[in-house]
């Protein structure tokens, strides 16, 4: 399969990518690993006219503490997230995701900006961020913002970045190497996630339940009032609309969905 | 569409072409460079049979577009053959030979650069890091047990004892309380 022909450019500064999308608008499509965009371009279900590559951008490849948070760029890729000691240590519960997703492969040129930039509901990275309540920084030529991890995903594969804005960093408190899990369940090797949930002190985040990664509110809420892991893990589905698909039923999931949600909170309590 | 100048190191020597950026990096080598040990299999990103090495990491080259490996290293299964030329005269190549890791051959190139890259970002492999390392690379021949010999082999693993190992673990983990028999 072969995408349609576009043109291919590669600023060597942030900056100059940010140009390009302002100067081409809704032609040109941002490519980081391409990991998602060019399984879609292959399909020939998008066809952007430009790609301007930011894959290269070492200023957007770091990960370092900054106060109270660790400080992530949006080009790092699910590898380094992964083998990083700063994570292993800081925040824990990223680099156990970003080990959960694809293959190696997959996984040496995919992005953290990128996974969340594409918003797929299915992805295990978004309900990572959102559990953790990270913030995302996005970068257009109007200057910076900060979006609530809450707020960004809004709706299948739509976000809270306009078009001419750019993921630059992805902003994670340091949460120490206690209180979290993932539970991803799938059926095979090398599989999106049928449902999975991620724990991270007392907040919960669900993969795969809705158009959008999820909050557990009420499990949330249910924990915050001192209930057991079992009541509160119950409540696990509140709330939600998750898909019907090959691989399960709405009412299949919900099921998974709370017994994933207590088997991760029993061994976020155990850490 | 404006065509790209592209300069890629492939297996130790630069090859320079004007590409349309669409080119995919698994058809430059196999039609651009005639080098067609890479197989493309999917096309989908799913199977590894395309799995190069891209400055020294495993990636899938129907995944990855020409002009995204101009000015960086690529290996292909061609780039194995030591100094003899032979591909054999590897360690990789010589324990799937040895370890009779293939069948019809079809993801056999995709494999070997798959644990080519793994031993090389984890040279302590062990029966467990083999198979989820080789997580994205399918074989429909083999059944895999004779590939994650080869591939522990390679790592200079007694296979034999690294499978005991591991299934002992296995029996563990799966079934709570239950022994895995072997005696001990
Ligand atoms: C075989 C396979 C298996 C996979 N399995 C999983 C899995 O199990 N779990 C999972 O979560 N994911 C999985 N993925 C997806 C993978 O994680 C992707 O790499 C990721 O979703 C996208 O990252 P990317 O850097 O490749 O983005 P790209 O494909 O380059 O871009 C994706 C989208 O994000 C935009 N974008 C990229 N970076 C930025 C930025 N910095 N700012 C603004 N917009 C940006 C692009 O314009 C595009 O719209 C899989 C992919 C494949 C091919
Ligand atoms: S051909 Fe590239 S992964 Fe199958
Ligand atoms: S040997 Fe035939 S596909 Fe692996």
């Amino acid at each position: 399969m072969i995408p349609v022909g576009f043109d291919y450019a590669r600023p060597d500064s942030v900056d100059g990518a940010l140009a390009l999308l302002a100067e081409h608008g809704e032609d040109a499509t941002v490519m980081a690993g391409g990991h998602s965009l060019l399984p879609v371009m292959k399909l020939r279900l998008a066809a952007p006219e430009l790609i301007v590559d930011i894959g290269r951008l070492r200023e957007l490849n770091y990960i370092r503490v900054d106060g109270d948070e660790v400080a992530i760029g949006a080009g790092t890729r699910h590898h380094d997230v992964e083998t990083s000691e700063l994570l292993a240590t800081e925040v824990p519960l990223l680099p156990a995701v970003a080990r959960t997703v694809g293959d190696p492969q997959v996984r040496h040129r995919g992005t953290l900006g990128g996974s969340l930039a594409h918003g797929d509901p299915a992805s295990d990275l978004p309900a990572a961020v959102l559990a953790l309540d990270a913030t995302i920084v996005l970068r257009s030529p109007r200057g910076e913002r900060s979006v609530p991890a809450t707020e960004f995903w809004t709706g299948v594969f739509t976000t809270a970045k306009e078009p001419d804005e750019l993921i630059v960093e992805i902003r994670v408190p340091r949460t120490g190497t206690a209180g979290w899990a993932y539970e991803k369940f799938t059926r095979r090797a090398n599989d999106w996630a049928i449902v999975a949930v991620a724990v991270v002190d007392g907040r919960v985040g669900l993969v795969n339940m809705g158009s959008t990664p999820l909050r557990a509110s009420a499990t949330e809420a249910a924990l915050a009032e001192g209930k057991s892991i079992a009541d509160a893990a119950a409540l696990a589905d509140e709330g939600t609309e998750p898909p019907t698909d090959t691989a399960g039923t709405p009412d299949y999931r919900r099921n998974l969905a709370r017994v994933l949600t207590r088997r991760a909170l029993e061994t976020a309590a155990g850490r | 569409m404006t065509n790209v100048k592209v300069d890629i190191t492939v297996n130790g020597r630069t090859t320079t072409d004007d590409v349309e950026p669409r080119l995919l990096l698994a058809h430059y080598l196999r039609e651009n460079l005639g080098l067609k040990a890479t197989n493309i299999g999917c096309d989908t990103t799913s199977c590894g049979a395309c799995t190069v090495l891209l400055d020294g990491e495993s990636v899938k080259s129907c995944t990855v577009l020409a002009v995204q490996a101009d000015q960086l290293a690529v290996t292909t299964m061609e780039g194995l053959a030591g100094e003899s030329g032979d591909s054999l005269d590897n360690p990789v190549t010589a324990a799937f030979r040895a370890e009779h890791g293939l069948q019809c051959g079809f993801c056999t190139p995709g494999m070997v650069m798959a644990v080519t890259g793994l031993i090389a970002e984890n040279p302590d492999l062990d029966e467990r890091a083999v198979r989820e390392g080789l997580e994205g690379n399918l074989c429909r021949c083999t059944g895999y047990h004779n590939i994650v010999r080869a591939a522990l082999v390679a790592a200079g693993k007694d296979p034999d004892a690294e499978q005991e190992i591991e299934a002992e673990s296995d029996a563990a983990r799966t079934a709570p309380g239950f022994s895995a028999g072997s005696g001990s």
